[in-house]
């Protein structure tokens, strides 16, 4: 089940260069290869600000949160990311399943520098 | 750190009962250490629909629950090792294969076993049971030499057990019925007769006041006698004359027991030892086994709340039911044998439908009591409701089971009922709740509502009355509430649509900028995106993150992550060799293919990757974007019209073509359909299409505002006899005016519904320009094909855009993994999820 146990017993906390600034489209997310995990990175331009979680979809076990679309919700303006399969939607802060209570994705903490794109793959 | 120790709850049994404990533990609280302990060698499964297992459904598919359920939420579950012993001096449970527990508690959930009456002869061969999966397999292995079998019982488990033996291929199937009815629990004698009538046409044998005395043969079953002198030869026989509680470990553990059978609990489901529990089919409450799931859920809610500190009591529960027993419904509600004088009988009889009703009023005729329905149990729910809640009943209480006949409707149906309404017994799911959840949670499936509230995952059986509820709070909501786009603009779309068009707006950004708030979210994005093309015709991939996922990367999404291809082939009509180069592209991708029912072929399994090569090839050879992935024109469906048919009077190919070609890429509120034919024939089926043009002797009739779809409706009549050019400038005006006023997600067909003054008023504004914007339309429509272009042109030709096809950002060859295509039929197809 957890798809990142082997990360987690490589020990630290591992920044890892993810792909440049240009390559995550405005506002939108792209799919991070991570020896064989994959990730989701998202550039919400429109914040300012950067997220990194898991590109599964737990709801049907999909490959696809990194095409879904972003936004936030709710007075605090929670951002979020809707899978595109049947638009269940996360918060890309703590991964919680904001359409029900029964699933949750991992987030990770993301740095840019130079122009480069870091996602710290133990939190 | 303060270190806690979490209080042990061992849990004996892992049938429905026991399940729906667990999980309404752990959704109230993580402070518990769960032990299961489970008897049989499978999870938890659906009982209640076990006959479906000889209809194709699989073990998995009955059962209640994922393996990684249990180890998601920390339950540590034994299976096929029942608890043999329980010692209350030490607190310890002992299990079979030597597991020993400490607990704190323990929730009996052993439930119940088939009761076998004293018969000589029930050991032999051929003779089973009807209650596990293990018995069904048994049973599926032993009737495949069999032909003529029987089941003792004609309660409701005897009779789905004659149906799984009809199932299984068994020629001539006899029911066994000691009392003088059938179901003597649900139904009276008139109800029993007509269901014996309707079962009998259906080919089940059915034998009431009849006794068996021995079951004979020589180890294997070969007859039945009866106390009567008569005898049965046959080969097979279930038993299903009612359930047993399994209550020997709490005898054996020294708890009280009922002198039937059951274990003794208070109204709090506890048991004379305050720690141990008993819920479900084995509990004998007030000194009743209430053998159905859903007082069983309700009992395993109460248990489940009184270990997390509220105070929760069980009181009894409405032994209501509904079922399709064979195809044949049955249902009683409240009090169904009450009689004259204790109150007044209305009953309805029609032996021709093979329909019987009755309903039990109070002697002022103001409130219902009961009742019982065979054949045809549609207005149960609304029986059921009108019981409960004690409804005033309408002055005519016979047009509840008659319908109203003439006149107006009685009452107005679900939207009634008071908010404490209890809609789902199984999961105690009220009226309030889910009218709540549509208005406060903008739910509007179905589905959402089952994940919302829980309601209607059960027994399923309020399912139609959660949807009844669900639309008439949605049209209430519609009728007071502005009909606004989400949380993000405090507008309709109409109103988006013409401030996004008076102020030239572009972009998203600038429509959040200027006339909403927050980020924007999945809701808004994809609505002020078909706003934007819909105005300006600006490639869609220019901003492709406020596109629905489709849209984004012009291809539709399908299982497992693969996209599909549909080029466009205007009105049906294609060449040998593009035909040919479909079938490369498809061999070369190794895609699947198939005819849509638009006329065109579309490609499933491509990668994404793969996507920019495909199209690369595609409009080499002469293709098109078929905007199969977009709110937008879809398909001009075509008959083969004059120039092939002997019938045809008009060149409705032609048509065709030239219609899609000038409305290609037109995005709309919703996807677009048209049809032509070629004469009145209709075998295009044009009027089941968003626009219908049938050739007439003096030129076309134009039809607008049909669909297919799940609620289908025909189009009606825009236009008589016209020619070619009024045709278009019609459909140019209609489109836009559809494009301009409808909401988000609406076909023309409910558009039209909800316009005020409806197809006159469309008439009006479309043919006699009322609103004197007729040129406007048009003028937007030019613009629109003036500016087409396709998109998957305009993509693969710039690298930019290229780029964003690939899977991973930082490994740009390698395609995803874990997008899985299994083979069919000599093609392939997504892996299941």
């Amino acid at each position: 089940m957890n798809k990142h146990a082997d990360i987690a017993l490589t020990n630290a906390a591992e920044w890892f260069l993810a792909c440049g600034v240009e390559d995550v489209p405005e506002n939108g997310g792209a799919c991070v290869k991570y020896n064989d995990e994959q990730l989701a990175v998202f550039n919400f331009t429109r914040r300012g600000e950067w997220y990194a979680t898991d590109n599964l979809c737990p709801h049907k076990k999909q490959m696809a949160l990194s095409r879904g679309m972003i936004g936030s919700t709710g007075d605090a303006f929670e951002p979020k990311v809707a899978c595109p399969f049947h638009k269940k939607t996360f918060s890309l802060i703590t991964g919680e399943c904001l359409s029900d209570d029964e699933c949750a994705i991992k987030t990770y903490p993301v740095k840019v520098e130079d122009g480069k794109v870091y996602i710290k793959v133990v939190g | 750190m303060p270190v806690t120790v979490k209080p042990t709850v061992v849990v004996i049994g892992n049938g429905m009962v026991g399940y729906k404990f667990c999980e309404k533990l752990v959704k109230k609280s993580s402070g518990f250490n769960i032990i299961v302990f489970g008897e049989e060698p499978r999870r938890a499964y659906d009982r209640v629909h076990l006959s479906e297992y000889f209809n194709g459904k699989t073990a998995e598919d009955l059962s209640m629950s994922s393996l990684e359920w249990y180890a998601d939420n920390n339950i540590t579950l034994h299976l096929g090792d029942p608890v043999n012993e329980i010692d209350r001096d030490n607190k310890t449970v002992h299990s079979l294969k030597g597991v020993v527990i400490k607990y704190d508690y323990i929730v009996l959930a052993t439930g119940s076993s088939a009761f076998v009456p004293n018969i000589p002869g029930v050991e032999k061969e051929g003779v089973f049971v009807y209650r596990t999966i293990e018995d069904l397999d048994m049973m599926k292995d032993h009737a495949k030499k069999v032909k003529k079998g029987a089941v003792i019982g004609g309660g409701l488990l005897g009779l789905e057990a004659a149906k799984a033996m009809m199932d299984l291929g068994v020629e001539e199937t006899h029911v066994i019925e000691f009392a003088p009815r059938l179901m003597p629990r649900q139904i009276d004698s008139a109800g029993s007769t007509m269901l014996q009538a309707k079962l009998s046409e259906l080919g089940l044998k059915i034998h009431l006041n009849k006794s068996t005395s021995s079951i004979d043969g020589d180890h294997k079953i070969e007859s039945l006698s009866f106390f009567d002198e008569t005898k049965m030869d046959l080969e097979m026989l279930v038993i299903s004359a009612g359930i047993r509680p399994r209550d020997e470990l709490a005898k054996l553990s020294g708890l009280t027991v009922g002198t039937r059978g059951g274990i003794s609990v208070n109204s709090s489901m506890q048991t004379n030892d305050p720690c141990i529990f008993a819920i479900g089919e084995c509990a004998l409450y007030d000194e009743m086994i209430y053998g159905l799931v859903a007082p069983g859920y309700e009992m395993a809610e109460i248990v489940a709340a009184n270990l997390c500190g509220d105070n929760k009591s069980f009181t009894g529960f409405d032994m209501s039911t509904k079922l399709k027993l064979i195809g044949v419904d049955v249902a009683s509600f409240g009090d169904p044998f009450i009689t004259q004088p204790a109150c007044r009988t209305i009953v309805f009889e029609d032996t021709n439908k093979g329909i019987y009703k009755r309903i039990n009023i109070t002697n002022d005729g103001k409130q219902l009591l009961g009742g019982i329905l065979i054949g045809d149990a549609e207005s149960y729910n609304m029986l059921l409701q009108t019981t409960t809640n004690k409804i005033v009943l309408p002055p005519n209480p016979e047009d509840m089971i008659l319908g109203s006949r003439g006149g107006e409707d009685s009452g107005a149906g679900v939207m009634s009922l008071p908010d404490e309404a209890l809609i789902c017994s199984c999961e105690a799911v009220s009226k309030g709740t889910i009218c709540s959840a549509v208005t406060e949670q903008n739910i509007n499936s179905v589905e959402g509502i089952k994940k919302c509230t829980k309601a209607g995952t059960g027994c399923g059986g309020c399912v139609p009355m959660i949807k009844d509820l669900m639309v008439g709070t949605m049209e209430a909501n519609g009728a007071y509430v502005k009909n606004v786009v989400c949380e993000h603009f405090d507008h309709s779309r109409q109103e988006l649509f013409d401030l996004t068009k008076i102020n030239e707006i572009k972009t998203y950004d600038e429509v959040l900028g200027r006339f909403g708030k927050g980020d924007g979210c999945e809701v808004c994005k994809p609505v002020v995106a078909s706003i934007l093309a819909s105005l300006w015709n600006d490639l869609i991939l220019k901003q492709d993150t406020i596109q629905d996922s489709n849209d984004r990367f012009l291809a539709n999404i399908q299982k497992g992550g693969t996209y599909s291809v549909v080029p466009r082939i205007a009105g049906g009509e294609i060449t040998p060799d593009k035909l040919i180069m479909i079938g490369e592209v498809a061999k070369k991708y190794n895609l699947y293919t198939k005819i849509t029912c638009g006329q065109r072929i579309d490609l499933f399994g491509a990668h994404l990757n793969d996507l920019p090569d495909i199209w690369e090839t595609l409009i080499d050879a002469g293709f098109e974007s078929g905007h199969a992935y977009g709110k937008s024109l879809r398909t001009v469906k075509s008959c083969v019209g004059s120039t092939w048919c002997r019938f045809g009077l008009h060149d409705s190919v032609s048509f065709a073509i030239e219609i899609e070609n000038r409305y290609k890429g037109l995005r709309s509120p919703h996807k677009l359909k048209g049809g032509v034919s070629g004469c009145i024939r209709e075998c295009a089926e044009a009027k089941g299409k968003d626009f219908g043009i049938i050739a007439t002797e003096k030129g076309w009739n134009l039809f607008v505002c049909g669909n297919g779809g799940s609620k289908p409706q025909h189009a009606v009549l825009l236009a008589a006899d016209i020619d070619n050019e009024t045709c278009i400038k019609y459909l140019d005006r209609f489109l836009m005016f559809y494009v301009k006023t409808a909401d988000h997600l609406t076909r023309t067909a409910t558009w039209l519904n909800k316009m005020e003054g409806g197809l006159s008023y469309l008439k009006n504004v479309v043919v006699n320009d009322s609103l004197g914007i007729a040129e406007e339309l048009e003028a937007a429509m030019q613009t629109h094909i003036g500016t087409y272009e396709c998109e998957w042109k305009a993509a693969i030709e710039n690298p930019e855009m290229r780029k964003r096809f690939n899977h991973f950002v930082n490994a740009p060859n390698e395609k995803d993994p874990t997008a899985e295509l299994v083979p069919m039929r000599d093609q392939v197809k997504a892996k299941e999820w």
